[in-house]
């Protein structure tokens, strides 16, 4: 609820902008939030829009994954859940794309430009899910690793994209619990159940880690977007509190991690992990990851099939409109 | 000093029939439960008021956050500039004898 529909305006710079800018980077020294109507340098606004889109884009490119399993999850139980969560990862993308848009973005820009690969969503998304042990690696790992990421963004300095991350938390919470639960009881079934539940962790480990982003050094925005308060932590931080976090989590349901250089650290106090293949990040992220054609034609067709459904509701709104005017005409 | 929306208010009729453009913005409240106000929780696009109502119930009240939800369309929300704050707001400050501390009460007085 931000009124008056002038974020258009303040897109262009005009003459007052050192006193605002000065204004400005107080609010951010206080740690005060920044709102929607408030001044902001263009760069500042830039980078929210990319990376809030980038975010709803992942979350409603997400549920393809785990959505290719509805139909065969193994319970009626399991079925429900996931539909849920399938459900929930669609609402996190529209509080997202609402957040964005107070940004001064429209939703149907965003989405073309998703659709026109001028936008990235999440490396990770372009895995496949092959079984259903990976719907459980997925909503422990990758779930897992989006909390660490999102608790870290509730105190980001815009208002309303630590609004959104603070719904989303909560939510997300029971997707990563379900992924847990679905992996514990594979891992304490037949031989046949362990070995699919550690064959997706091997498959997922290194690709969550990568969703910290690139290593610090090598992350060129990461700087600037800890100054403006908008990242709280460097993407290493909050990689190793992922590892620190999933490596105890790992020993209770029994499967390994695959990673030979993982050990404890004494005098870190942490655990040392092995080197992610960062060509592969690239790869991905560029385009030339194994799913990434077919989850943008799913997307795209999906998009295609519904405009039927938009056209509709938007005839039935005009008609009712029309209706109302002829009454009170009468 | 208010602004006058920029926007014009929604109109679905205007809106051509293929063009999603044409979904207004609508802003939605939720009172989570009986006592409270109606909070805003965000936004949403929808072609009328009854599917904003449907919509904001699917997006915001999946696990039964509210009792009663309210639909507004954003542009027919005027708000105060925030380049004006200052002066805005300004009539507010220098008036503390508005708030109970600014007395000076003897010791040991009760129930006041």
């Amino acid at each position: 609820m931000y009124g008056n529909h002038d974020t258009e305006t303040a897109l262009v710079p005009d003459e007052g902008d050192s006193e605002r800018q000065a204004e400005f980077d107080a609010l951010i020294a206080d740690d005060q939030r920044i709102e929607p109507r408030d001044w902001m340098p263009d760069a500042y606004r830039r980078t929210l829009i990319r990376q809030v889109a980038q975010h709803a884009h992942s979350e409603i490119i997400g549920m393809q994954p785990e959505g290719n399993w509805i139909t065969r999850a193994p319970s009626l139980r399991r079925k429900a859940i996931l539909i849920a969560k399938v459900q929930d990862e669609g609402g996190h993308g529209l509080y997202l794309y609402s957040a964005c848009e107070t940004l001064g973005v429209d939703r149907e820009d965003l989405l073309d430009r998703l659709h026109g690969g001028r936008q990235k969503y999440s490396s990770i998304f372009n895995y496949p899910a092959l079984t259903w042990a990976d719907v459980g690696a997925i909503g422990w790992l990758v779930d897992g690793a989006a909390i660490m990421n999102q608790v870290a963004l509730c105190r980001c300095s815009y208002g309303p994209y630590a609004r959104a991350m603070i719904r989303i938390c909560k939510e997300e919470s029971f997707h990563q619990r379900q992924g847990f639960e679905i992996l514990h009881t594979l891992a304490h079934g037949t031989p046949a159940q362990k070995e699919m539940a550690q064959d997706a962790v091997n498959r997922f480990w290194a690709p969550a880690l990568m969703m910290f982003g690139p290593p610090d050094d090598a992350s060129p925005h990461s700087a600037q977007s800890m100054a403006w308060g908008i990242k709280r932590f460097s993407n290493d931080e909050l990689r190793q509190r992922f590892v620190d976090m999933s490596v105890p989590q790992a020993e209770v349901l029994g499967l390994s991690l695959p990673d030979p250089d993982l050990r404890w650290n004494d005098e870190r106090g942490h655990y040392d992990s092995g080197e992610l293949d960062w060509d592969e990040f690239a790869r991905v992220i560029s385009g030339d990851g194994p799913c990434n054609a077919q989850r943008m034609s799913r997307r795209i067709r999906a998009h295609e099939d519904g405009a039927w459904v938009r056209e509709a509701a938007q005839a039935y709104a005009a008609k009712q409109a029309a209706r109302t005017l002829e009454v009170a005409a009468s | 000093m208010t602004q006058t929306p920029q926007n014009p208010a929604p109109n679905p009729a205007a809106g051509n029939g293929s063009d999603r453009r044409g979904w207004p913005l609508w802003e939605v409240f939720v009172r989570a439960r009986r006592g409270l106000a109606h909070q805003h929780v965000g936004s949403l696009h929808a072609p009328d008021a009854a599917l904003a109502l449907q919509n904001a119930r699917d997006i915001y009240t999946r696990r039964s956050e509210g009792v009663s939800i309210w639909v507004v369309p954003s542009s027919a929300i005027v708000a105060s500039s925030p380049q004006e704050k200052d002066s805005f707001f300004d009539p507010a400050l220098d008036k503390a004898y508005r708030h109970p501390t600014f007395y000076d009460i003897p010791e040991g007085v009760e129930h006041l």
